[in-house]
């Protein structure tokens, strides 16, 4: 295409994005999911795999019970209503990855249905409706040896390695996400970032993106103001979070153009390029299988009861965003400082700070304050410096002493940031207490007051606020490490 | 004739454990038998002479050692190649699976090792068990022992053949429309289909996996009966396996011996016969009728409005469910391969393979079975098919009402010759007419010999409510004995 891409702020002044998300979390359970082979990741290839994984004639799949466990949970997690029964579907195509040349997975009748996850991106809340949430089998793996690239073109052959082969898959699809406009990018990453939280909340995957125990397909489409929906077009390959807010902006952008040159979007597969940061054509949907969906017959339905149903939600941990509210009451903040808490990832930093003693004012105002410009200065996450939680509750402590003022508090934080020891180690090392014994202050009181006359002359016609200026003469001539008040005291003393 | 293959398999198993005759005289003795005469019937794909005699030396020692033997321990099994044995060559009757040698054992094959079943070998089938003649088999005809020029029935005609010509006292059959049933009504043997979900069918090549059945051919009932009791009982590997205590089929079977069966209703199916029924076949099921009336049986017409649907609802879930179950068959991880020379993409490879290794009937299917799934006319065909299902369900259910079993033909003729039907699909369709209803509502159904039609095998179907096998075998029992002697006595020696 040789036309120039138009800005994006250009598309969604002139577009409406509609986005929707399909999520494959693979479960991290002992076993896969219709056999007793293991799961481990980064096997030798062709090591955990038996009869059934390989689909050889005559074998039958049997469920595995904790990955139904787990997709159950995650669909309360994510306020799902949970079948009272449901089957498993075969997915027919031929594809040498797939042992059976069908996927077992599940149709029309999904164990999780009709959810919601509340999410938050700079500053403004947005419930995406979850539409199902089901659980199928994963293929086994196709690496083309012989091509430059690892691609299928220029191979000479392939190999296929069946150890991820029937490793249970749990498919989350949220509802279409209209309305968001410029926020589509944001929301969209927004969103996969707090599924993952809440997937890793419950133990049941180690969600990592970068190792495909995390993956993510972005549907998304444009419309003029007032028009219906566009087509979709579902990007693939979008491996990585920051990838999911750029792989919609991509998107949006190159349909804006084909639809600024008279063109149609075609449905279809695409794929997204990490290093180019584009999306490419795959396949189209109106080449595409017809998938002949029928119920499996060689599993028996799948009935929860209501009690075993209630048994696991009385399992599931608080959500991250009502952890989020909860906290946000205790510490009596507002919407906007608990956003920017969060959005700092600083929540739980802070719970563990005041869990070592601190007060959550002083937890948030050393994690937000000092120590999110020290990480903001060196290109870190907040929890990513070296320092603990219990170490800023011990600065916290020292300044509640009164052993150190806010000053010389930060001098502490610098000096455990540069690995110096423990806050209580630096004070003493760095010889940063705070001075507050009169007698050695007073030295440094009756110079201050000789040389600032018009200073002492005002305090002592009354202008007590004047005071200010000898305090900080003398903290200058300490170093910051006499005790305010005591000086204030001091000169007060003297000149009244 | 050896008078050691003419034994049944109970008499056999006694002898064995008494020390009158050792296992391996028992297994040779059949082996020989095989050699004398399955030139004739092809009833054996493969005969495995080895690990028969091993198998039967095993039996010998245990009993050398004192140990107590099962009762079927050292009696010799003919199995369809349709079951998957460890380190024996498995084919299902197809040629796509020529030369493969299965890493493990159906659970079946399992259980008969453990009880001291001697498998003698591998036996014929119609390619996937698609076929009620034993021609469609990418292999080998086979020939019914009463007369060789006609079928021995099928899938199943392998079995059926062997246990009819004293190859072997047991063969083990799968049923999907009545794959068991037709093959031993018309070679005169007994064979039964069990409740689905009764016998695991893991380790079964799967053709349609909610029909699919396994069960028992013997020369009596109380050999279909032993048989039966060794296969069935719930499997963990098999999900549709149903955790229940397994029927008592052979306590049955002997009860239904004695004759008497006062108090039981017997329900002669109004749908399964009339028009379309050779007359031989309607006059042997008539006389078998009125042997049970005579041993004390109430013996009623029902009706069962839908059963004339299970023709039409079969061909479609069957080969729709094969459609799916037969994709494996890839050419990537097992089997045959057909056209890879380095410049083919490997969907040219799969449809070169596909197109050799399968024949006629199984493309036939695979066909009808993926434009019934077919986005658009799955409702119409697939969705279609199950309502009418649930409803031929519902006649057994009301029929069950009023009657302990339903009673009708095996098949609507006697064995059919070979060659007649195989350009017709639709009269070869036909030959499973009365066998499908009972597949299609998963209830137990039996065929027990009863009588002659111009010397050839007719078979009685008994038809008994889920999970009650037992009275299949004892109202079959008392038919058997009516006759004094079981049929296949008749048969002309080969």
């Amino acid at each position: 295409m040789t036309t120039t891409l138009p800005p994006f702020d250009d598309v969604v002044a002139r577009f409406e994005p509609v986005i929707g998300l399909e999520t494959h979390v693979e479960l991290g359970t002992r076993t896969k999911m219709f056999c007793g082979c293991m799961t481990d990741f980064g096997s030798e290839p062709n090591t955990q795999i038996c009869p059934v994984c390989l689909g050889l004639p005559g074998s039958l799949p049997v469920a595995n019970k904790a990955a139904i466990e787990a997709t159950i949970r995650i669909g309360l997690a994510l306020n799902c209503s949970i079948a009272s029964w449901c089957r498993f579907a075969r997915k027919n195509y031929f594809y040498p990855d797939m042992p059976k040349d069908y996927q077992i997975s599940q149709y029309d009748e999904p164990l999780c249905f009709e959810g919601y996850l509340d999410i938050t991106s700079e500053g403004q809340s947005y419930r995406i409706g979850i539409e199902r949430v089901h659980l199928e089998e994963d293929t086994g793996k196709t690496l083309h040896v012989g091509g430059a690239t690892g691609r299928i073109h220029g191979a000479t052959h392939s190999l296929v390695d069946y150890n991820r082969a029937g490793i249970p898959l749990v498919e989350i699809v949220t509802k279409p996400v209209p309305g968001i406009g410029a926020k589509a990018p944001e929301v969209a990453k927004a969103y996969v970032t707090e599924l993952r939280n809440l997937v890793r909340g419950l133990g049941v995957s180690d969600v990592r993106m970068e190792q495909g125990s995390l993956r993510c397909d972005v549907n998304t489409a444009l419309n003029l103001p007032g028009a219906d929906w566009g087509t979709r077009t579902e990007t693939k390959n979008v491996n990585s979070l920051r990838s999911v807010e750029r792989a919609v902006r991509s998107e949006m952008i190159r349909q804006a153009s084909v639809l600024d040159g008279g063109g149609r979007i075609v449905q279809e597969t695409r794929h997204f390029h990490e290093d180019t940061g584009v999306t490419t054509s795959g396949r189209s949907k109106e080449e595409a299988t017809d998938y002949r969906y029928f119920p499996e017959p060689d599993l028996v339905p799948l009935a929860p009861d209501a009690s075993w149903v209630e048994e696991l939600r009385a399992t599931l941990p608080e959500t991250p965003s009502v952890r989020r509210g909860r906290l946000q009451e205790a510490w009596g903040v507002s919407d906007h400082d608990m956003d920017s808490i969060a959005n700092a990832g600083a929540v739980e930093l802070i719970v563990a700070t005041i869990e070592a003693g601190a007060s959550s004012e002083a937890a948030r105002k050393w994690w937000l304050g000092e120590l999110a410009r020290r990480a903001n200065e060196t290109g870190t996450e907040l929890d990513a410096l070296p320092i603990t939680p219990a170490q800023v509750a011990a600065v916290a402590a020292l300044v509640d002493a009164g052993r150190v003022n806010d000053k010389l508090a930060r001098q502490v934080l610098e000096g455990v940031l540069a690995g110096e020891g423990d806050p209580e180690a630096v004070v003493v090392s760095r010889g940063l207490e705070v001075v507050s014994d009169t007698g050695a202050l007073g030295a440094a009181v009756d110079e201050a007051i000789a040389a600032n006359p018009d200073v002492a002359q005002k305090i002592r016609e009354g202008k007590v606020a004047a005071a200010g200026a000898l305090v900080g003469a003398v903290m200058k001539t300490t170093r910051g490490q006499a005790d305010a008040k005591v000086v204030r005291d001091l000169i007060l003393e003297r000149l009244s | 004739m050896s008078e050691l293959i003419s034994l049944t398999a109970a008499e056999t198993a006694a002898k064995i454990s008494a020390g009158e005759v050792s296992a391996r005289e028992v297994a040779q003795a059949h082996l020989d038998r095989i050699g004398a005469v399955d030139d004739r019937i092809q009833a054996f794909l493969r005969v495995d002479t080895a690990g028969a005699l091993k198998a039967a030396d095993a039996v010998d020692q245990a009993k050398a050692k004192g140990e107590q033997l099962g009762p079927l321990a050292g009696v010799p099994l003919a199995l369809k190649d349709v079951v998957v044995t460890n380190g024996l060559e498995t084919t299902s009757g197809s040629k796509i699976l020529s030369g493969w040698i299965p890493p493990y054992d159906a659970t079946i094959t399992t259980r008969m090792r453990e009880a001291g079943i001697v498998i003698l070998g591998k036996t014929n089938m119609d390619e996937f068990a698609m076929g009620s003649s034993t021609e469609n088999s990418a292999f080998a005809t086979t020939h019914n022992p009463w007369d060789l020029d006609r079928t021995p029935g099928g899938s199943s005609g392998g079995s059926s053949a062997a246990v009819a010509s004293y190859e072997a006292p047991l063969a083990i059959g799968t049923d999907t429309g009545g794959s068991i049933r037709q093959p031993a009504a018309v070679t005169g043997i007994v064979g039964h289909k069990p409740t689905y979900g009764s016998v695991s069918r893991y380790g079964l090549i799967a053709f349609s996996s909610s029909l699919d059945q396994a069960g028992p051919f013997g020369r009596t009932v109380l050999d279909a009966a032993l048989l039966h009791e060794v296969i069935a009982g719930h499997d963990p590997c098999d999900s549709t396996s149903l955790d229940v205590p397994v029927a008592p089929v052979v306590a049955a079977a002997r009860e239904g011996a004695n004759g008497d069966l006062a108090g039981l209703t017997v329900g002669i199916v109004r749908e399964l016969g009339g028009e379309g029924y050779e007359s031989g076949v309607t006059a042997a099921f008539t006389d078998a009728a009125q042997r049970l009336e005579a041993m004390g049986a109430k013996v009623v017409e029902v009706s069962c409005p839908h059963f004339g649907y299970a023709l039409a609802a079969y061909y479609l879930i069957a080969p729709s469910e094969a459609s799916s179950n037969l994709a494996r068959f890839d050419s990537v991880r097992y089997g045959l391969r057909v056209g890879d020379d380095g410049a083919r993409s490997l969907e040219e490879v799969m449809s070169l393979t596909r197109e050799a290794g399968f024949g006629p009937e199984v493309k036939r299917r695979i066909m009808i079975g993926t434009y019934a799934l077919s986005s658009g006319y799955y409702d119409a065909y697939y969705g279609q098919a199950q309502k009418v299902r649930t409803l031929i369900s519902r006649d057994f259910a009301d029929a069950f009402q009023t009657c302990d079993v339903l009673i009708s033909p095996a098949t609507p003729t006697v064995a059919f010759r070979l060659g007649e039907r195989v350009d017709d699909p639709m009269a070869m369709y036909a030959a499973d007419l009365c066998t499908l209803p009972a597949s299609l509502a998963g209830v137990p159904a039996i065929s027990v010999p009863c009588g002659l039609s111009a010397g050839l095998p007719v078979g009685l179907q008994v038809m008994a409510p889920a999970l009650a096998d037992d009275r299949c075998y004892r109202v079959a029992a008392a038919v058997e004995a009516s006759y004094g002697a079981p049929l296949i006595a008749s048969a002309p020696a080969l």
